[in-house]
């Protein structure tokens, strides 16, 4: 997951763009990354939510799966052998949420694939994308290709005022619903456009040829309900809605079940399901379905305005020495006018409203277990 | 009355033996939008270099370091409920706390404003 550490750092074909719009570059998954433009974090958290934010998601990786058969459906049943997910029943121009497991049934990456018709389109994390295609290859080669699209960007416009604004370079968005995804031209450019995000927001995501990215961005940007986020802002937005960050709230060691992903596993790969299992770990994922899990992931609202971060210790009372979870991700969130977290706690005190304290800097502070998404989201179904 | 400045971005207000001590301009630009602040109790001793306060943004915290030895006469409960005072106006009325000066000798090892301002340029 670390492998681009002490290389250069990469640029999207934004880079130049972010740059002379004033954003505050750090180092994100090898490549050099806005965190922040001028506005700063709060300001674009919250214009995020009120009308709509761009974020350059380029440094994500795109994926095409094709079975050589050429037909969709054997592409679908190969990458069922990778993910405990039913994506032989992803209709033609939908798109699901899936994770890649291991033989211990924890979380390799988590994924978006959509059936473009002939062939599946995958969206994977930054920091996971060369080890994700090696697991590719390595598993699916005999009977499909997979192809990496290196050469496109991809950027998420999201917030109430997302369709209005995506619309005028593409009328045809308005009809798709949460979840749709395809091929699309907008304005004038040959993209695929998916109606999904990372914010809890309605909103779209767009890939785009590299040489094309910046004029698409530009016309975006022209209309002043949209403004350009860093990836802080996506970080206090993923946060409030409840999502997982790859690595910090999910990762190799935690499994659908640990992580309340168990909406995300459908039936037809559970036990009794007609293609149950098939997917590594899936003994230890199915039997967590049957008799639970020790641990589960949890939203946290600390009592106090004081922010509890990733990494925070938990405990059942002010006083105990036995640490019994952890905060996997946790910060301020702009929306609430509140700090928010999420960590893994003793599934028998994972139930809402259950108070459990956090050390910070040698204190206790008392936080209540809390449903997520904390804001409630705005997805158009 | 006099201003001083540490190379971690604090200003220290000297009038008698009591220092005012809070976070530049330049390290709340640094910081963004402050969204909270933890201040030490009143009475409490600091030596130098103890961390003496937390200020925290969305994204991150941040230690706020005593500037020099002293105990704690003052804080400011402003900032508890209006921490994004300090984005606003952290030379004034986002002071942070007011120390007892220990040892005014201390003060020799702080820049004046001329060189504080070399420091960030």
């Amino acid at each position: 997951m670390l492998a681009h550490e002490n290389s250069p750092l990469k640029q999207t074909p934004l880079h130049a763009l972010h740059l002379a719009r004033g954003a505050k570059m750090v180092p994100f998954a090898g490549y050099d990354m806005p965190v922040q433009y001028t506005a700063g974090v709060l300001k674009e958290h919250l214009h995020t939510r009120k009308d709509a934010g761009l974020f350059d998601v380029s440094h994500m990786g795109q994926l095409v799966l094709k079975a050589k058969s050429g037909k969709v459906g054997d592409a679908a049943l190969a990458l069922e052998k990778l993910v405990p997910q039913d994506i032989a029943g992803i209709a033609p121009g939908r798109q699901r949420y899936a994770q890649f497991t291991n033989d211990d049934g924890g979380l390799l990456d988590d994924l978006m694939v959509a059936n473009f018709g002939d062939h599946l389109f995958l969206v994977v994390n930054a920091a996971c994308k060369a080890e994700d295609e090696a697991h590719l290859r390595a598993h699916l080669s005999d009977t499909c290709e997979i192809v990496s699209l290196a050469d496109r960007a991809l950027i998420a416009l999201q917030g109430p005022k997302a369709e209005s604004a995506l619309a005028k370079l593409c009328a045809d968005v308005s009809s798709m619903k949460f979840m749709d995804a395809g091929p699309r031209r907008v304005a004038d450019i040959d993209c695929f456009v998916s109606r999904s995000g990372y914010t809890g927001e309605d909103g779209f995501e767009i890939s785009v040829p590299a040489d094309k990215a910046e004029a698409l961005v530009t016309a975006l940007l022209d209309n002043p309900d949209v403004l350009p986020i860093g990836l802080g802002a996506r970080d206090s937005l993923r946060l409030e809605a409840g999502l997982c960050l790859y690595g910090h709230d999910i990762d190799a060691t935690t499994t659908p079940v640990e992580g309340a992903l168990e909406w995300s596993v459908q039936k037809v790969r559970r036990s009794g399901g007609a293609r149950a299992g098939g997917f590594p770990g899936a003994d230890k994922i199915l039997t967590q379905f049957a008799d639970g899990a020790a641990r589960r992931r949890v939203g946290l609202r600390p009592d106090g305005r004081a922010p509890v971060r990733e990494g925070a210790g938990l405990f059942a009372d002010a006083s105990s020495t036995e640490q019994i979870g952890k905060v996997t991700s946790g910060g301020f969130g702009p929306s609430l006018n509140a700090p928010v977290a999420m960590g893994y706690l003793p599934t028998s005190l994972s139930a809402v409203g259950t108070t459990v304290f956090a050390e910070v800097r040698g204190q206790r502070l008392p936080l209540k277990v809390a449903a997520t998404p904390f804001v409630p989201n705005t997805y158009k179904r | 009355m006099t201003t001083l400045y540490t190379s971690d971005h604090e200003w220290l207000r000297i009038e008698g033996d009591v220092a005012t001590i809070g976070i530049t301009d330049y390290a709340q630009s640094q910081l963004g939008d402050v969204v909270f602040v933890e201040l030490p109790k009143v009475g409490r001793s600091l030596k130098k270099a103890e961390a003496a306060a937390v200020v925290e943004s969305v994204k991150a915290a941040s230690d706020v370091y005593a500037p020099i030895t002293g105990e704690v006469i003052e804080v400011n409960e402003a900032l508890a409920a209006e921490p994004a005072l300090v984005n606003s106006d952290a030379g004034g009325k986002a002071w942070f706390f007011k120390l007892k000066i220990s040892d005014k000798g201390e003060l020799g090892g702080l820049m004046d404003e001329a060189a504080y301002a070399a420091h960030t340029a």
